[in-house]
């Protein structure tokens, strides 16, 4: 009898939490590597149209982005509401596209220039003049894997 | 024996988890998990100098036309169309294979040629694009199941070449024209 009554007096042994670290470490481990850093801040509003026919974009690293909508409300005061570009960090005019390519190429391997997809990351509400300019632009800077951004979703 | 055990102190590794929770927090809330999704599309090169004449080839009944105006509006071969109607009506056209005088001798003769106005809103763009790539989808599908049986998507490269060579897509753009006045 007293050998089972022996134990009585230690209830529950408290659980190890030595491997919590390694489990909190692991999880750590998964978000540092899908992680992906926002690197630009959008000065302009964009709501991407909604498309079904669409596929995911590949090689994220070789990507481009060009942005445009009507900048935002706080900048609305010294850059009006009318439809803008904007490049990395800044708007840009039309005409500074090909240079923005230009540079983007050279931050990337020669073999993979032909791989390098431009997205156009465009509000619904643009009209197209500006976005047939962005494209002749583009075109001339013999960039001419685009990609029209959208979101998934029907009418 | 009794000295060494004393020597080093082990170090409390207590606190190594609230470390590790700060900065899976902080991954957390910087992770974008969004993919990016768009429609891709090919531009085509920029023309050599000396305009070239369009190609003679090309007869007029192998094209489908599709207009959109400043008003958001499409006109189809002609005539005034809704979007809603437009995949139908691309598919009618593509898949055609001659049956109808006026529409396209076969698919890999079929081109969409897509003309927008500078005033045309973006997303009304992307719908024609998105409904026009929806009518290539569906034929390539349906081509699918009857040779292979299975989804385009679901193919192997030869295969999704095999079936992309009867229904290439073709989707021509015009040289930008300022029709109905810039807004």
């Amino acid at each position: 009898m007293s050998k089972f009554r022996k134990g009585g007096k230690k209830g529950m042994p408290a659980i190890s939490t030595a491997s919590l670290p390694d489990i909190v470490f692991m999880l750590l481990f998964f978000f540092m590597v899908t992680t992906v850093m926002r690197e630009t801040t959008l000065f302009v509003d964009v709501l991407t149209p909604k498309a079904t026919e669409i596929k995911k974009m590949e090689k994220k690293s070789l990507v481009s982005y060009i942005y445009i909508g009507s900048p935002v409300k706080r900048m609305q005061a010294s850059y009006g509401s009318a439809a803008r570009i904007q490049l990395n960090d800044a708007f840009a005019e039309v005409s500074e596209i090909q240079e923005f390519i230009a540079t983007e190429r050279e931050a990337r391997d020669e073999k993979e220039i032909p791989y390098m997809t431009t997205s156009i990351k465009a509000d619904e509400t643009v009209r197209m003049g500006i976005i047939t300019d962005v494209k002749q632009e583009l075109r001339k800077a013999n960039a001419l894997k685009i990609n029209y951004s959208t979101r998934k979703g029907d009418y | 024996m009794a000295s060494s055990r004393r020597g080093l102190p082990e170090i409390n590794a207590g606190s190594m988890a609230d470390i590790a929770f700060l900065l899976l927090i902080f991954f957390l809330v910087t992770t974008t998990m969004d993919v990016d999704t768009g429609i891709a599309r090919k531009l085509p090169p920029m023309p050599e100098e000396e305009l070239q004449e369009e190609d003679p080839q090309i007869h007029a009944k192998n094209i489908y036309v599709v207009l959109i105006n400043t008003n958001n509006q499409l006109l189809v071969e002609g005539e005034l169309m809704d979007i809603s109607q437009l995949r139908d009506g691309a598919k009618e056209f593509i898949d055609n294979n001659g049956r109808d005088a006026n529409s396209s001798e076969n698919p890999e003769k079929a081109i969409i040629s897509l003309q927008n106005d500078r005033g045309t809103e973006y997303m009304t763009y992307i719908r024609v694009q998105n409904e026009l790539a929806a009518a290539y989808n569906e034929l390539r599908n349906k081509a699918a199941f009857n040779k292979f049986g299975e989804r385009y998507a679901n193919l192997n490269k030869t295969q999704k070449k095999e079936i992309r060579k009867m229904y290439p897509q073709k989707i021509s753009e015009a040289e930008p024209k300022n029709i109905g006045g810039d807004s």
